[in-house]
């Protein structure tokens, strides 16, 4: 009885005694998860132009934050080097369509998946060698990102909100946003939605999947360095950071493989889920809950809807 | 001219759905057997053996079981690392809990702890296919090894989270613990892994390795057929999980002597996938070649520039070699997607038909 007490009832008088704090765990579970659907962003933008399940995601955020902050202890000045970073990027899109999807192409999904762990190891391998391998401090004065605290007051406390966790929601409702029109608007983005949807009648109608395949691996790398300057600001800019890929794995199959408001509604999710869980039931299991609770999440709502909650039905035919 | 197999002829349905139908294959997997059980112990030193001949062996055991889970029923595992935890932890619980039984009797029993674990974190896998099922195996790998940092009865306690190899004998030579020769467990090792890999090599062979891959190549064709999806994927979890937690108390017991959770981590799981990918998907001896490459490479790539007289700092090293092996998988993987054992096969087509082109 003490048991079920423990955990159906107890964490609800606790949020509901504290509202305060509940509002504060939960806004530092919506970073999070904005963070980890950017990075979700940017497996859905590849999965859906090339059918590759990218890996490499995470290591690109790292490899693109490591770049900045690389280029900037070099003595380049800030912007310089966002400048630069963004055209590692490019440069990175391209050599992985020339060098690896090409030669690849209409292979099975996993072989393209091992291709992309192989490129996961290349790149810590040379980032590591170029830039060093200790952690770094992002360049937050450099590049204006404003790092005080801002106190809200709220049921007769007060809310702390990190200044650098609203930069963080604010620049990522405007990195969607800009995608979506991006999608929409667009002429290329026309084109990247005829390749997500069809291949070859894409192919048909004159579309080069080449160039097309280019543009969604340099955007995936735009993305990942937005991401990487977030969360290398919260934290610190190093190969650990690779552990954020892996949450986002759950994220994305949250979501569902091909679905842009699924990968952001499956971020929030498993974000908000994997903070609150910690705080409120963690103690029961002895803490440290936040390493698998968002597989677990992930897991309940796969058995549930297996395409994940966006996804596209997948339709068997023997 | 050599691999020729005119004039062998077979009066019998059994001699010709051998797993070695050919004189010459027979003979070559006779030499490969009797190089590693006496003409390796003649000429390698213990660095060999402690660093390139246990740890191959024992990964080699490893990619076989993640390779009946994904190269023969087509069920993508990112858990093998955690799995091997639950058998080194289960050996480990056993062997202190009673001295008096033979460790490789433990060693053995291990995998049937894992195997059970591995059934349970397999029952999603009916619902769940493909890519999404990487996450309920990743769901294991996570919660698995927070279960070996937090659960202290698993250590016994012990201060620092680690578990090691008691000292136990066998007929009076001791095989496991600090004074082990690095032979005897070589041996050992040796031995473990042939055994497994032919009780395996049946099994993939027969009734239940065919219905894997009927599995594999479509699951809704074969339950048509009259397979019945529940035992056949759950035995293949099973039976993976197993090997793969025999490979984890093999490597607590024989090659490292102490372990502590994070050696279990994802890194492992994804080392063993590449090795089966490396290797051959739904090939017993891709396991073995795509072992002995990626647990040989960094190794040889490690010693290479000295050997040459180029002096390198060893963290340069440490970042080229992960960006060579990253490269090589990635090439490989273009030039042959089906792997090493594909390689091989080729070369045989080849050697077959030499001088002529086909």
């Amino acid at each position: 009885m003490d048991l079920l007490a423990s955990i159906f009832v107890d964490p609800f008088l606790r949020m509901a005694g504290n509202p305060t704090f509940l509002t504060q765990v939960v806004w530092e579970g919506f970073v999070s998860g904005i963070l980890y659907a950017l990075v979700a962003l940017g497996f859905v933008l590849i999965y859906k132009a090339s059918g590759v399940f990218n890996f490499a995601q995470g290591i690109m955020m790292v490899f693109a934050a490591l770049a900045l902050v690389g280029l900037a202890e070099m003595g380049m000045p800030a912007w310089g080097a966002l400048v630069a970073a963004v055209g590692v990027m490019l440069i990175l899109a391209i050599g992985i369509e020339r060098l690896v999807l090409r030669p690849l192409v209409n292979q099975p999904d996993i072989i393209l998946l091992m291709a992309t762990i192989g490129l996961t190891r290349f790149l810590v391998g040379l980032g590591e060698m170029v830039f060093g391998g200790e952690p770094k401090v992002m360049i937050t004065e450099g590049l204006g990102i404003p790092t005080g605290v801002v106190r809200v007051p709220l049921f007769g406390k007060f809310l702390i909100l990190k200044e650098i966790d609203i930069t963080a929601a604010v620049v990522a409702v405007l990195m969607v946003g800009f995608l979506a029109v991006f999608f929409a608007r667009t002429k290329i983005g026309r084109a990247l939605r005829a390749v997500a949807d069809d291949h070859q009648a894409a192919l048909s109608v004159g579309i080069s999947l080449e160039r097309i395949w280019v543009i969604v691996w340099f955007a995936a790398g735009i993305v990942a360095l937005v991401t990487g300057i977030m969360w290398g600001a919260r934290s610190q800019v190093s190969f650990d950071l690779e552990v954020i890929a892996l949450k986002a794995l759950p994220v994305l199959i949250l979501g569902g493989f091909t679905s842009v408001p699924g990968a952001i509604v499956g971020g929030l999710v498993i974000g908000i889920g994997e903070k609150v869980g910690e705080i409120y039931w963690g103690r029961l299991l002895g803490g440290g809950i936040e390493s698998w609770l968002a597989y677990l999440i992930a897991l309940g709502f796969l058995l549930y809807r297996p395409q994940g909650l966006f996804g596209e039905k997948i339709i068997e035919r023997v | 001219m050599l691999y020729r197999e005119v004039g062998q002829f077979k009066t019998t349905y059994a001699a010709d759905m051998a797993v070695f139908p050919i004189r010459q294959d027979r003979i070559g997997i006779l030499a490969m057997v009797a190089i590693a059980a006496v003409g390796v112990p003649l000429v390698a030193n213990d660095f060999v053996l402690t660093s390139i001949m246990i740890p191959g062996l024992i990964f080699t055991l490893a990619a076989i079981g993640l390779n009946i889970l994904t190269g023969y029923a087509g069920q993508i595992s990112l858990g093998t690392g955690a799995f091997m935890g639950v058998g080194a932890y289960a050996a480990y619980k056993l062997a202190n809990a009673f001295p008096e039984v033979n460790i490789l009797v433990w060693i053995v029993t291990s995998g049937v702890f894992s195997a059970m674990i591995g059934v349970v974190f397999g029952l999603p896998s009916l619902r769940i296919k493909g890519l999404y099922l990487a996450v309920t195996t990743l769901a294991a790998q996570f919660f698995l090894e927070w279960c070996f940092v937090r659960i202290g009865w698993l250590t016994d306690y012990s201060s620092s989270g680690a578990i090691e190899a008691v000292r136990r004998s066998l007929a009076g030579m001791p095989i496991t613990g600090p004074e082990a020769e690095p032979l005897t467990r070589y041996f050992v090792v040796l031995a473990l892994v042939i055994g497994l890999t032919w009780v395996t090599s049946n099994l993939v062979h027969g009734r239940i390795g065919r219905t894997w891959m009927m599995v594999r190549d479509m699951d809704i064709a074969a339950e048509l057929m009259g397979v019945r999806l529940l035992p056949a994927k759950l035995l293949a979890f099973a039976v993976s999980s197993y090997l793969a937690g025999v490979a984890g108390a093999m490597m607590v017991f024989f090659w490292l002597g102490a372990a502590e959770p994070s050696a279990f981590g994802i890194s492992l799981s994804f080392q063993v996938l590449f090795m089966v990918i490396i290797g051959g998907l739904g090939s017993l001896l891709g396991s073995w070649l795509g072992a002995a490459f990626i647990w040989a490479l960094p190794v040889v790539l490690k010693f290479a520039p000295g050997l040459v007289g180029i002096e390198i700092a060893s963290a340069t090293v440490e970042h080229l070699n992960s960006m060579i092996v990253g490269a090589l998988i990635i090439f490989f993987l273009i030039v042959e997607p089906h792997g090493l054992a594909r390689l091989w096969a080729v070369t045989k087509q080849k050697l077959r038909v030499w001088p002529f082109p086909w």
